[in-house]
């Protein structure tokens, strides 16, 4: 048993407030569509609704609705978030429906998505937010039967008093609930006694998504809304220099086309401000087909960018002055002055003991690079976002991780208060760190400003896919120093990026080596670059856990028992004292995935590659078997081990990471966007491959390690490790080290650049 | 501008708009059949997925002026409330994540289950080759498919 605070921050967002009819929160019911769900059907709509707080609220019938905080993106916080409030509150799931809450940090603290830290950070409120509720319910039936609360019980749904034999629904004690003062402490449940959390729901959107229903911002419609669409730059480094509307404006169907500015000049950027094209071209009208052909007939001409700064705040705020280069780039030029710079000394991140002296003296030394292109998110649902500003308000929906940092955007953009901005979450065709990025929203708004109609903007696949906020291109060189036994004496990693260094110094390795040095450097350029599905872990996973697979070969260990040789050490007398991992958990996942995948038991033509990694405060470990078919790898099965503690809802985690384990798959076999003269390369999935169907593993089988730890990150912490398992197994079926992604054009090109 | 008399869902309907406009635009725009997606308008993902006279096409790149006499199931028009097998073997493994390639991966099962109630695992390869799921349910939508041929 656990007594809790229900103040849990500054914003103590647990206060009550009697609500009738279902108001407020219901907003933006348009998504329930006009029709209830046959589940709310079945359940009746109650008359009245009353809140026991902000995240629950309870109908004199005992219905019951849940509300999603955080906004969804297909990691399915929708369903595991209210039921984490379910179980405190001690209700049936059956008799539950959850709605998506609009942004409103005052009343749900942090609303973001990202860093795979929904679960983590939302576990300790909405189990308060649950519990806080049942405790007034129990309160309420302590008032009413004039017996001590601490005699009262409930099972789901219903309030007992078993001395007296007295039973009632929470329903029929909400209102008088509703209305007593929330407690200062609440107990929370023994996680033994857990009923809801850990075992598995279905996602509560799946009816909808399979009948086609709307959900998504691009199925928004409202009376009077126009279509828009915008025409940027075609290359990085470019902007616009003039355009001839005419043509494109007489085509039918067409009302307006104009130049904007996304920001105005002088604007201090916020974090999640990153902005490619500071003036585009917007086209409104009718309809999207009709807006798609007046794109097609502008004539704009681009010119060269100068040389610009902006000022940006950090990810905690600190504004520092950040220089957008000039100039047209291309891959070729990048490798070159990758190349570069990873001959140069680095920015030292860490060094442990004297690295130097133990390459010296070392009798071999094992040293290869990695190399990884920059990547596309390729959301399924290209960016999009609907909005309707007035003089004095607006009004957007749209697909946003981080809403509270774009509310601020917003608001110095449109010059209107916060208050007069509101922003509802909608769900979002993926996201995978993009969407983190909130300039949609503001294009959106400063279009319907101009226009003075509610729209909504679409981009096209193109404009989508050569837009910019791609995943860093990198490079690794990881060198060891091993002496005439074979013994590893040192590790050295120096590893950059454009515009980032992939390294996080503090991870193992380090931490387990005597002699360890880790240097950084970074190239700036105007391409920009966002989160992806974790970032940096995802490319420095790759480079490390095919080094370590290499060097273990080298040493004529096991590539498992290597790594817990090594984690053995980092338990039992650690080297420095900042690492940031369990050794005994990340051991741990190791050791599962050795069981669980038969490691060591060969089958003819199967072969094994394994990797692991920590990120997310979670840790995974992956056996991927794959078998040739004369050039071509075919991926028959992936074995995953996870220990992020504490699974809320089984089945859709093992989802969850199954999609990791095929994002990375896919982007490790193809994943490349390359530049010519700041032009991305590809802008279309007929030249930009995906992972499909016959590519995907047959078969993936995810595996939760068993503790009552609480709940730490779940979507990225599968992805980066799975990229090394690749590597490692075609290592094995082709007796090739390959260095360079994506793997496949490699492995057909024959050559093997190191 | 010309009219189309079109045949969806078992419906009668009939739009003005240009002879050109891909049907994923007229479902979209003019009918409110908003669950078939666009995800690239070049036919290479399979968002756009509906069934015409029994086969699996990509919406996106099929004029109206070509869809007249022709009769067009969406994923609106696949049952009432979902519960077509097809829907109900999704539901079972909870194939979904983000959900938005979803209409058009069950538009394409549904297709190749018409035609081929048996299919082997490279039957299904095949036939859902043209939909990318950015996701990656694949293991889970092969799952489904399975499941749905047994019912
Ligand atoms: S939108 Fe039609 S195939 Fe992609
Ligand atoms: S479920 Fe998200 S694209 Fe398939």
């Amino acid at each position: 048993m656990t007594i809790v605070k229900t103040k849990l921050n500054r914003r103590s967002f647990l206060k009550a407030s009697a609500l009738a009819g279902g108001g407020l929160m219901l907003s933006f019911s348009w998504l329930a569509g006009c029709k209830p769900s046959p589940k709310e059907v079945a359940l009746g709509l109650p008359d009245e609704w009353f809140e026991l707080n902000a995240f629950i609220k309870i109908g004199e019938n005992g219905a019951v609705t849940l509300y999603n905080p955080n906004p969804e993106f297909g990691q399915n916080v929708k369903t595991s978030m209210p039921m984490i409030l379910a179980e405190e509150l001690d209700v049936d799931w059956k008799n539950v429906w959850v709605e998506q809450a609009d942004f409103y940090p005052e009343r749900y603290g942090r609303q973001f998505t990202g860093g795979s830290q929904s679960i983590r950070q939302g576990w300790q409120p909405l189990r308060t937010a649950g519990a806080t509720a049942r405790a007034m319910l129990v309160a309420a039936a302590a008032q009413t039967w004039k017996v001590p609360g601490n005699e009262i019980t409930t099972e789901p749904g219903f309030l007992i008093h078993q001395a007296s034999g007295k039973k009632a629904g929470y329903g029929e004690l909400a209102s008088l609930a509703a209305t007593l003062p929330v407690p200062e402490e609440v107990e929370l449940k023994d996680k033994k006694d857990f009923k809801i959390i850990g075992t598995s729901k279905k996602n509560v959107e799946v009816n909808k998504i399979i009948t086609g229903k709307p959900l998504f911002t691009i199925d928004y419609n409202k009376e009077g809304m126009l279509v828009a669409m915008i025409e940027h730059a075609p290359a990085f480094g470019m902007r616009l220099k003039s355009f001839d509307a005419a043509e494109a404006k007489a085509m039918p169907g067409i009302k307006e086309v104009f130049s904007f500015k996304v920001h105005l000049d002088e604007y201090e950027h916020n974090f999640f401000d990153t902005t490619t094209h500071y003036e585009m071209i917007a086209i409104v009208g009718n309809t999207t087909w009709e807006v798609m052909q007046a794109k097609k007939k502008l004539k704009a001409e681009w010119e060269i960018a100068p040389e610009k700064s902006i000022m940006q705040s950090g990810f905690g705020g600190n504004a520092s002055k950040v220089k957008i280069p000039a100039g047209l780039e291309s891959t070729e030029g990048h490798r070159a002055r990758m190349e570069e710079f990873s001959k140069k000394p680095g920015n030292i991140l860490r060094r442990d003991g004297d690295p130097e002296a133990a390459f010296k003296k070392a009798s071999k030394i094992l040293e290869r690079t990695y190399n990884a292109p920059y990547l596309a998110h390729n959301c399924m649902e290209p960016v999009t976002c609907y909005a309707h500003v007035t003089a004095d308000r607006a009004e957007l929906y749209g697909p946003i991780q981080a809403p509270e940092v774009i509310s601020n955007t917003l608001s110095a953009r449109l010059g209107l208060p916060k208050d007069k901005i509101q922003i509802n979450l909608a769900r979002m065709g993926g996201g995978f760190g993009q969407r983190a990025y909130g300039h949609h929203l503001v294009e959106a708004a400063v279009i319907s400003k101009q226009v003075g109609a509610p729209i909504k903007m679409v981009y096209t696949r193109e404009d989508d896919m050569t837009y910019g906020i791609y995943r860093p291109t990198y490079t690794a060189t990881y060198r060891a120093a091993l002496d005439e036994n074979n013994n590893l004496l040192a590790l050295h990693v120096k590893a950059g990026g454009i515009p980032e260094t992939p390294i996080a110094p503090n991870r193992f390795p380090a931490g387990a080596l005597d002699n360890y040095l880790a240097e950084g450097w970074e190239i700036e350029s105007n391409i920009t670059i966002g989160a992806f599905r974790a970032p940096r872990s995802n490319f420095i996973a790759s480079a490390e856990q095919s080094f370590l697979d290499e060097l273990a070969e080298e040493m004529g260990k096991d590539p498992i028992e290597f790594r817990l040789d090594l984690l053995k050490r980092a338990k039992e007398n650690p080297v420095g004292s900042r690492n940031d991992y369990d050794p005994e958990r990340y051991a741990g996942v190791l050791e599962l995935v050795r069981e669980k995948s038969n490691w060591g038991q060969n089958q003819p033509g199967i072969h094994r590659g394994v990797s692991a990694y920590f990120c997310h405060n979670s840790y995974v470990a992956e056996v991927l078997d794959l078998r040739m078919e004369g050039n071509k790898p075919i991926v028959e099965n992936v074995v995953a081990a996870v220990d992020c503690g504490i699974v809320v809802n089984p089945d859709a985690a093992a989802n969850m990471g199954e999609g990791a384990i095929v994002d990375g798959i896919g982007n490790a076999f193809f994943g490349e966007l390359p530049f010519k003269d700041g032009v991305p390369q590809k802008n279309n999935f007929n030249t930009y491959r995906m992972i499909r169907m016959p590519e995907a593993p047959k078969n993936i089988d995810v595996h939760f390690v068993k503790n009552d730890i609480d709940p730490t990150g779940l979507g990225e912490p599968l992805f980066p490790p799975i990229f090394a398992a690749v590597s490692n197994a075609l290592y094995q079926a082709t007796g090739r080290r390959l260095y360079n992604q994506p793997f496949m054009k490699e492995l057909e090109s024959g050559i093997t650049r190191m | 501008m010309a009219t189309f008399n079109l045949n969806i869902n078992g419906k009668s309907q009939s739009v003005d708009v240009d002879p050109n406009t891909p049907i994923l635009w007229v479902l979209r725009d003019q009918l409110d059949l908003v669950g078939t997606k666009y995800g690239c308008g070049i036919a290479q993902c399979g968002s756009c997925t509906v069934i015409m006279d029994g086969n699996a096409v990509r919406s996106c790149s099929i004029p109206v002026s070509a869809a007249e006499g022709t009769k067009i199931t969406t994923i609106e028009g696949l049952s009432e409330n979902g519960d077509h097998p097809v829907q109900k073997a999704w539901m079972e493994h909870d194939v979904p994540q983000c959900g938005y390639c979803q209409a058009g991966q069950i538009m394409s099962a549904v297709a190749l289950l018409e035609s081929n109630p048996n299919p082997s695992d490279t039957d299904i390869d095949n036939a859902m080759n043209g939909n990318i799921c950015r996701c990656g349910t694949y293991v889970r939508i092969k799952k489904a498919i399975k499941t749905a041929a047994k019912s």
